[in-house]
């Protein structure tokens, strides 16, 4: 044998620090993908712990139980009960964190009942000392029946131990550590006789829920054994009593806390952050520091970028030989690049900002500040985790409404999430912005197009109550309510998580929506640089023999032919018919153009105006800000991007939908095309009115 | 008069005496609101709801509408 191959899946609650684990066991080794059919995220990670051996690691969502309530707890169980699960794992690895071991040691008592290899890992070793914590661990070796490994992913020490007992999972007991089929035991002999293959955890998860299991007929087990719906709750509540009971009697001698050491830093920050004034001050300089830093202090970044692919189309267009294939190069493909990196500063420090807020505990916080007032709009204290996670991207921020629990509020976030300012939007408000917008200092500090940026995000926000308000008029939905959110320990990011995260999200964006952006870029220059009739093939004899060119000098001169021949190319041509629609809106047809191209996704509007320009003049050298900026509209001789037609365009975008994939998620966590199909209606018809309001009273 | 989780004042303890098991979500029972364990009101968010719970050990908030379902007895020092 050449080498073994162990599968691993690492378990464990919430806010554990699985993920850590999960970061120092693969490194960059990962692969993030979806599980087929649905849109859970699916993490796998590849480690070598010898150079024979190798591990696939899975990392599975979080859950506090093997009792599913959501789609990302459903992934868990279907793999922990489908033995023929290519990723079935050889050892399950259950992490918890030290502070929280009694609540994260019932999701390890029920895993061990499935009878899998079980490793327990307790993380965050280096807060015991602080906490007055200490572990007798050959006690609660034994008594798990497991191995342990004391890790701490922060002063990164056990991660060692860990991979050796991964090695050695064929030593570990598969014995379950408690009996909790004495909560009724006439009703759990009958199962076990009726079924005498079967592991009785598995038929008694498969009675209590919703999962598919290819091995049993689910409805013999169904008919035979069926009780009433509350009648299985009490059971599953006997069963939770039964197993806390095991594991306080665990605990009592494995583990001590000496109150009189344990500092309790949490507490006294928590009675400011979440404190009735001082909590939403904090929250909201909180936001306004992030948006002032993404604007800023991504300017210089995106500037270098935006010269660099100016001077590179140059040279490009002056060093290869003349022909179709360098103005392909240097007209499409290089604007197209450029058009997907200069989002690279942007993204990634939202990604930044947000896995911080998360990482730190801090976004529970928030929610538990936010609830009463998003109720009033018919959301959830959860929903401000979706709202503020769209500013980075609708798709997983929608992703994100799994864990509101009641459907009514969570459908409501769904609908109005795409509101939210997300990234996407970013690069067109920072280029009109900055064309419309001077770049004034306001009272001293701030910045005047800061200070604009920050007021079309809370715009978005406004937005999003408001629909929410109106939905929960007209939606006539009744679901059962209930909210439970748990309240982390408050922790420093790790520089390691927070790092792996940006890298992830930031490369997803340029090979996901990059590929897109790259082939609608190819498109345009094809359908600019390309036309039919006479108007187009004739352009150099009509410009130079109309009368009012005659003395013009050469270089004005072609840059008349190029405009006119970019008119009447296909592009100019399907622009100009819908000319007539958007002229109340302040757009020439290029804009038209942009706006249509965007419709799949915002973030090709920058790279098609850049693509536009590029083929309408005759000098490449210049930034896409800088050619703009000195558009002319031909009939009024005005800049075409004045004051008025950039407002008009900056509210065009803050409405309208225009995302394909948010559209196609919206489909899925809705399951019906019905929803989808409103917000682009609903959405894109506001802006379009928004946008006619807004330039009629400004123009 | 039933005592329950949102008559506790501020840093009040309490003991869980017992609950409707059909209207408290399972998952929070997972979290350790069961019957005997220990129960402390940490803070209460600003106007009046959600409430910021140690259930057992776990900081958890839940809202009002749920509180008022779980009967307790206070701890008196």
């Amino acid at each position: 044998m050449n080498g073994q191959n162990i599968n691993v899946a690492l378990i464990g609650n919430p806010n554990t620090g699985k993920t850590s684990v999960f970061n120092h066991l693969t490194g960059l080794n990962q692969q993030v993908g979806n599980y087929p059919g649905i849109t859970v995220e699916k993490k796998i990670g590849f480690c070598k712990l010898t150079s024979k051996i190798k591990a696939n690691i899975l990392d599975l969502p979080g859950t506090y139980s093997l009792n599913a309530c959501s789609m990302d707890e459903n992934v868990v169980i279907e793999l922990l009960l489908n033995k023929n699960d290519k990723l079935f794992p050889d050892v399950a690895v259950v992490v918890s964190d030290v502070e929280n071991l009694k609540r994260n040691l019932l999701l390890f008592t029920q895993i061990k009942d499935l009878e899998i290899p079980t490793i327990l890992v307790i993380n965050m070793a280096d807060r015991m000392k602080y906490k007055g914590i200490s572990l007798d661990i050959p006690y609660l070796e034994t008594q798990l029946k497991t191995k342990i490994a004391l890790i701490s992913t922060r002063k990164n020490y056990g991660i060692d131990e860990l991979k050796e007992l991964i090695i050695n999972y064929k030593s570990l007991s598969v014995e379950p550590c408690l009996n909790a089929s004495n909560i009724d035991p006439d009703y759990f002999n009958n199962l076990r006789k009726a079924f005498p293959n079967q592991l009785l955890y598995k038929l008694w998860l498969v009675i209590t829920q919703d999962v598919n299991f290819l091995n049993l007929d689910r409805k013999e087990i169904k008919n035979s054994f069926t009780k009433s719906h509350s009648d299985l709750k009490k059971l599953q509540q006997k069963e939770t009593i039964k197993r806390y009971q095991f594991i306080n009697d665990v605990l009592k001698k494995g583990l001590n806390v000496n109150t009189a050491i344990a500092k309790d830093f949490g507490s006294k920050l928590d009675r400011v952050l979440t404190h009735k004034i001082w909590g939403y001050v904090i929250f909201f300089a909180v936001l306004f520091v992030i948006f002032q830093a993404i604007f800023n202090w991504s300017k210089l970044p995106m500037d270098i970028i935006d010269t660099a692919f100016a001077t590179l189309s140059t040279i490009a267009s002056e060093s290869l030989p003349k022909g179709v294939m360098t103005n392909l190069i240097s007209q499409g493909i290089i604007p197209g690049i450029g058009g997907i990196l200069i989002f690279i500063p942007q993204i990634a420090f939202l990604f930044l900002f947000i896995s911080i807020l998360e990482e730190s505990g801090y976004m529970s916080r928030v929610v538990f500040l936010m609830d009463k007032i998003m109720r009033k709009f018919g959301l959830s204290g959860k929903s401000v985790v979706p709202l503020i996670s769209g500013t980075a991207c609708a798709i997983p921020a929608i992703m994100a409404t799994r864990n509101i629990e009641n459907w009514k509020e969570r459908l409501i976030t769904i609908l109005v999430t795409p509101f939210t300012t997300c990234s996407a939007r970013l690069p067109v408000y920072a280029i009109i912005i900055g064309l419309i917008i001077p770049d004034n200092p306001v009272l001293g500090i701030l910045n005047l197009q800061g200070l604009t940026l920050m007021f079309l995000y809370l715009l978005g926000f406004g937005m999003a109550l408001f629909a929410a308000y109106i939905l929960n008029i007209i939606l006539k939905i009744e679901s059962k309510s209930f909210f439970v959110v748990e309240m982390p320990h408050y922790k420093l990011p790790l520089f390691k998580n927070v790092a792996i995260n940006v890298i992830e999200k930031t490369k997803s964006f340029v090979f996901g929506a990059g590929k897109i952006i790259l082939a609608i870029s190819i498109i345009l220059w094809f359908l600019a640089s390309y036309g039919f009739g006479n108007n187009f093939k004739n352009a150099d004899t009509i410009i130079a023999s109309q009368i009012e060119n005659q003395n013009l000098p050469k270089t004005e001169l072609s840059n008349k032919i190029a405009a006119y021949k970019l008119e009447n190319s296909y592009i100019g041509i399907m622009g100009k018919s819908i000319e007539p629609a958007i002229a109340p809106l302040g757009y020439d047809w290029k804009i038209g153009v942009a706006i249509i191209s965007s419709f799949a996704a915002r973030e090709v509007f920058v790279g098609t105006l850049s693509t536009i320009y590029s083929v309408g003049s005759s000098a490449n050298n210049s930034t896409i800000k800088n050619k703009m900026a000195a558009e002319i509209n031909p009939v009024s001789k005005n800049k075409i991007f004045n004051f008025a037609t950039g407002i008009s365009l900056l509210l065009f975008y803050v409405f309208a939908m225009q995302c394909a994939s948010t559209l196609a998620i919206t489909k899925k966590e809705t399951n019906s095309w019905k929803w989808p199909f409103g917000q682009l209606v609903f959405m894109s018809g506001l802006a379009y009115l928004v946008a006619l309001i807004a330039f009629q009273i400004l123009k | 008069m039933k005592t329950t989780i949102n008559n506790l004042k501020k840093g009040e303890k309490a003991i869980i005496k017992s609950f409707d098991v059909d209207i408290i979500p399972l998952k929070l029972l997972e979290m350790g609101c069961l019957p005997g364990n220990k129960v402390e009101l940490i803070q209460i968010a600003p106007f009046g709801d959600p409430l910021f719970l140690n259930i057992n050990d776990s900081l958890l908030a839940i809202r009002i509408e749920t509180a008022k379902e779980i009967e307790v007895e206070i701890i008196k020092n």
